[in-house]
């Protein structure tokens, strides 16, 4: 348990030190925003119906990049090679880390969100608390396939291109569930669709969470 | 009696088509200082890379402190610590956060700020990123010392340091052997590394051309190649 600490604390620490990194990152989720609302044009209607496809759109696009960087100032100077080799349980390092992106993908989609209501125009027609679980589920969704895959692409030579080709057809479900819930909540849930969605989200989290700790595991020993 | 640090036998690696070590047969005791020699591309990294389990070998067997790597891996690497090219870094992090988060990592209590004084870093708070190569060997260094390895692989501990840099590797070599830790270490400056060293072996393109002591390891290296040693530069005429 002390371990997944302080890997979890070693990870926001080194993004804290580096924290340049997260603004950038949450500047690119606000200027897609923009160029959705861009592309949309004058019809305030139409961009409020769709705004959780675009808010998680934009998440989704720059969770790629967040994922890609977690583990690039792992390789640069050989930090990961160095890690594996002490004695870490590989469980303990793959949540710490994998909690570390969790915690920095709510924040992104949490900027997100306030600028697509202050963007859009939105107003929100269901629960404050129901919205921000929806923003934790969804962002976990992301962290634990996403920090898998981008420990496996670690090395690969094209990162970039190979982490979104992997991870994006996985997290499709997820995906799904948290714009629906999003649409809901913003829109107005007329056929009490909310707890289904919410659930199947939660559901996808547990599956993902528990196993891809496992699988990481057994990709370290091997 | 007391198993072989490490053992191979028949030890061969792979990358794709090419052979990069062959048919290597090695013992190497408790409190030894060894030497694997060889120029560039020769296998020195590769063997340490496989001593290290960082790689697994091909072919062949190996028991590190007398077990199996694919069945003791954890307990292996618990003992073992491994000096590399790259230095293990967090680049936006200063020396001392850097050790520290190793020594949370193993549990230990943090006796940084005299290990960075040993080497020369404890005036540095900067970030490692604005370090030369020299200051990153040196912290590596540190990095190794504060593991307390059984077993010490060291790639290149010459390379990057100037020649005061090459004085303190020898005094911390041989900190590392007077606690009864096993020092393996690779280095093409065969005149420099063959002082501290009791054995040596001498690879050439991945095969095991020579064994034996340290003291002879430069004669060993005219008689294959034909030319004297590789020296450090402050010997250089």
């Amino acid at each position: 348990m002390m371990q997944f600490v302080w890997v979890l604390h070693k990870d926001l620490f080194v993004e804290w030190r580096a924290r340049s990194r997260i603004v950038g990152l949450a500047t690119y989720a606000l200027v897609m925003l923009l160029i959705f609302a861009f592309a949309v044009g004058t019809d305030t209607t139409a961009l409020q119906q769709h705004a959780g496809a675009y808010l998680w759109l934009a998440v989704l696009s720059a969770s790629t990049l967040l994922l890609v960087q977690s583990f690039q100032q792992e390789t640069e100077a050989g930090a990961l090679d160095g890690l594996l080799l002490l004695p870490v349980n590989p469980v303990a390092l793959f949540y710490g880390k994998a909690v570390a992106n969790l915690v920095l993908l709510t924040l992104l989609a949490a900027v997100a969100l306030g600028s697509s209501f202050f963007l859009y125009d939105l107003h929100l027609r269901g629960s404050l608390v129901l919205l921000c679980l929806n923003v934790v589920l969804g962002t976990a969704g992301l962290a634990a396939p996403g920090t898998l895959y981008a420990a496996l692409t670690a090395r690969a030579p094209a990162q970039q291109l190979l982490l979104p080709l992997l991870l994006l057809p996985l997290v499709v479900p997820p995906v799904l569930a948290v714009v629906k819930v999003t649409d809901l909540l913003l829109v107005g849930d007329p056929m009490n669709q909310l707890s289904s969605w919410l659930a199947v989200l939660a559901s996808f989290d547990l599956v993902y969470w528990s196993l891809t700790g496992v699988l990481f595991a057994r990709l370290v020993e091997e | 009696m007391e198993p072989m640090v490490v053992h191979t036998s028949g030890l061969c690696r792979r990358f794709g088509g090419r052979w990069a070590l062959s048919r290597l047969d090695l013992d190497i005791q408790a409190g030894e200082k060894f030497l694997i020699m060889g120029e560039n591309g020769g296998g020195k990294t590769t063997l340490l890379s496989v001593l290290a389990t960082v790689i697994p070998r091909s072919r062949g067997s190996l028991s590190l402190f007398g077990m199996e790597p694919e069945r003791h891996l954890t307990r292996i690497r618990q003992k073992i610590a491994f000096l590399a090219h790259l230095p293990s870094l967090y680049e936006d992090l200063s020396a001392a956060e850097n050790l520290g988060i190793l020594f949370r990592l193993m549990g230990a209590s943090n006796p940084g700020s005299s290990l960075l004084e040993q080497v020369g870093l404890d005036d540095r708070p900067d970030p490692v990123r604005s370090y030369s190569a020299g200051m990153r060997k040196r912290l590596s260094f540190a990095r190794v010392l504060a593991q307390r390895p059984d077993l010490a692989l060291l790639d290149e501990p010459f390379g990057q340091l100037d020649p005061e840099g090459f004085n303190l590797v020898e005094l911390l070599v041989e900190q590392l052997a007077s606690r009864g830790c096993t020092v393996v270490m690779a280095s093409h400056l065969v005149d420099r590394a063959s002082r501290i060293c009791d054995r040596a072996l001498l690879i050439q393109k991945g095969l095991p051309r020579w064994q034996g002591p340290a003291a002879s390891a430069s004669r060993a290296w005219g008689l294959l190649y034909g030319h004297e040693v590789p020296r450090a530069r402050e010997q250089a005429p």
